[in-house]
């Protein structure tokens, strides 16, 4: 079998294991759902009328729900791959990783059945808070089909480059507690963004800081391609900071994992 | 081509200053069991590492199925199957399903899958628990599990890493039933364990690790002579008695508080003779006399350093 051919069809078998992981025992994807959930229903009907003013030109409720939709979509990702990180540290600890290592099969497959499984993991999760958000009223404005395409596949670079970092962080935390504290920063990151706030309102000396973190060029960008604000450079930097970190993951990842087990 | 089915040559390893493996050769015949037996922590699991290709020996070289450790790492993979220390099984889904799992990561077909593993789950009695998640097993259906996905490649070599540990006896005589079985199917076995009886009961060789070296090595029998041990143990029950008994036996050793002596000697029916001749001649009888021969243990600890056990007269001694 050429090495292509064995690298899919290795890769493939390890996305069915973790697939059927994440089916038999739902709970922690289904936990890691309730965050971005629960905030949105928090920001949108306990802080909503607050909030609306603070995004102003005379904004009600139903705005404000359409601003913040974008960056919970990104939060719940973030969210999402938390779970990666948990699951990655746990399978390492298993047994059956070092049998995976001693059989000929292709090295990588069991790192990437772990990432594709996630990316559609959150995939499934955007698709299920985005439920939540159109059943509470938010309304794409003039997305035309081409535009959902590119959210869509914003969507998915954006999970595979936080799912690339997640697996980096599962494979250097000893235990499932510890990956889930290193894995912190990938749900606090959306609090510092232009998530709930506009940047503008925050402190001058924040503002670079909130307006270059990974996760505001896509939330501007998102909202640029559902809503119809401006995007300017938001996309290139979306982009860049999601192969940036895709590749970094990667390399992190693969040199942690091919290295000798204890 | 008849090459060994493992060879090893001067495999050393350590972890930062301590030395695990100090120079380990090894070579081990096709359709053979060879035995690494030693207490905790002499690197057994080590040496099993490196040549399932797990971890890189530091120095040495080793030829596992024809192939190179180091340069043909996947061709060896491909000719073994291991059984690690601890469970190598998926918890999370059914026996049936880590079996599946084995067949998919082999390239078998979707049937040729299905068939070895309802063989395999029937041959290791586990066809009742086959949809239940394998972390509900016990720790026996969990071994013969992890054997069953092992033998799912049908490897020519496998390793071992002490498969009876932690098994209760009817388990651990299962297993050694399985094994059996793999060698009379023509496996080359490779075992890791810290029983002797059970290096006795399965090895054709077996070599002592200690301290990271071979202490010694050859097969049971070999092993049992190179160290004398054997003796005659007379008891009696009144202690006049034993005391004429010692008297009339000078080079016994004595044992005063359970009234034993203890006769150097391999047990041969002239041996034997010469002391009941002196007790005769003494006018006593012994309650009881059996031979005792070297076993593996009195090599094991004759070999592998400071003994951790007294030897019975001097803990009497310290006692007194």
């Amino acid at each position: 079998m050429s090495g292509l051919s064995l690298a899919l069809r290795d890769s493939n078998t390890m996305l069915r294991r973790n697939l059927l992981h994440a089916r038999r025992y739902p709970s922690l994807t289904l936990n890691l759902l309730l965050t971005p959930i629960m905030l949105l229903l928090l920001f949108v009907y306990i802080f909503g009328d607050v909030m609306s003013a603070g995004i102003g030109g005379g904004a009600d409720r139903s705005d404000y729900i359409a601003y913040l939709v974008p960056g919970l979509l990104l939060m719940t990702i973030g969210s999402t791959t938390i779970g990666t990180a948990v699951s990655v540290s746990t399978d390492m600890s298993e047994g059956i990783i070092a049998r995976f290592r001693t059989m000929a099969i292709h090295r990588g497959s069991v790192l990437i059945g772990h990432v594709v499984g996630s990316v559609l993991q959150s995939v499934l999760s955007v698709v299920l808070v985005g439920a939540v958000a159109v059943a509470i009223g938010f309304r794409s404005t003039d997305a035309t089909a081409l535009e959902w395409l590119a959210a869509f596949g914003l969507l998915v670079l954006f999970a595979l480059a936080l799912t690339w970092i997640a697996v980096g962080m599962g494979l250097v935390s000893p235990n499932a507690e510890a990956a889930s504290n290193n894995a912190l920063p990938l749900i606090l990151l959306p609090l510092l963004s232009s998530a709930f706030v506009p940047v503008d309102g925050m402190p001058g000396w924040f503002q670079p800081i909130a307006e270059y973190q990974p996760f505001t060029p896509a939330i501007e960008t998102l909202r640029g391609l559902l809503l119809g604000s401006h995007i300017g450079h938001n996309a290139w930097l979306a982009i860049a900071w999601c192969l940036g970190l895709a590749a970094l993951g990667h390399l992190w990842s693969a040199s942690t994992f091919n290295r000798d087990p204890k | 081509m008849t090459h060994p089915a493992i060879a090893a040559n001067g495999l050393r390893k350590s972890y930062g200053e301590k030395v695990v493996l100090d120079g380990i050769d090894l070579t081990v015949p096709q359709g053979s069991v060879f035995a690494l037996l030693g207490p905790n922590g002499a690197g057994k699991t080590t040496v099993v590492k490196i040549l399932s290709t797990l971890i890189a020996t530091d120095h040495g070289q080793a030829r596992v199925g024809g192939h190179d450790l180091a340069t043909e790492s996947q061709a060896v993979r491909a000719a073994i199957g291991v059984t690690g220390q601890f469970s190598a099984v998926d918890g999370l889904i059914t026996g049936e399903e880590n079996m599946l799992l084995m067949a998919d990561l082999h390239h078998l077909s979707k049937r040729e899958g299905r068939r070895v593993a309802a063989e395999l789950l029937e041959r290791f009695d586990l066809v009742e628990a086959a949809k239940k998640p394998a972390s509900t097993y016990s720790g026996g259906m969990k071994r013969r599990l992890d054997i069953a996905m092992t033998l799912v490649g049908d490897p020519r070599i496998i390793f071992l890493d002490e498969p009876t540990t932690g098994l209760d006896p009817r388990s651990r005589h299962t297993m050694w039933q399985i094994i059996r079985e793999l060698v009379a199917g023509g496996v080359t076995v490779f075992l890791t364990t810290q029983y002797l009886e059970e290096a006795d009961q399965l090895a054709d060789r077996i070599a002592v690790l200690d301290n990271g070296k071979i202490a010694a090595e050859g097969s049971a029998e070999e092993l049992k002579r190179l160290i004398p041990g054997g003796h005659i143990r007379l008891r009696f029950t009144d202690p006049s008695t034993y005391r004429s008994a010692a008297t009339a036996l000078r080079e016994a050793t004595r044992d005063d508080e359970a009234l034993t002596l203890q006769i150097p000697g391999d047990g041969s029916h002239r041996e034997l003779r010469a002391v009941l001749d002196q007790l005769e001649a003494a006018d006593v009888e012994a309650d009881e006399v059996s031979v005792h021969t070297p076993d593996l243990d009195d090599v094991f600890f004759a070999l592998t350093g400071p003994a951790d056990l007294p030897t019975q007269s001097q803990s009497k001694e310290t006692v007194r």
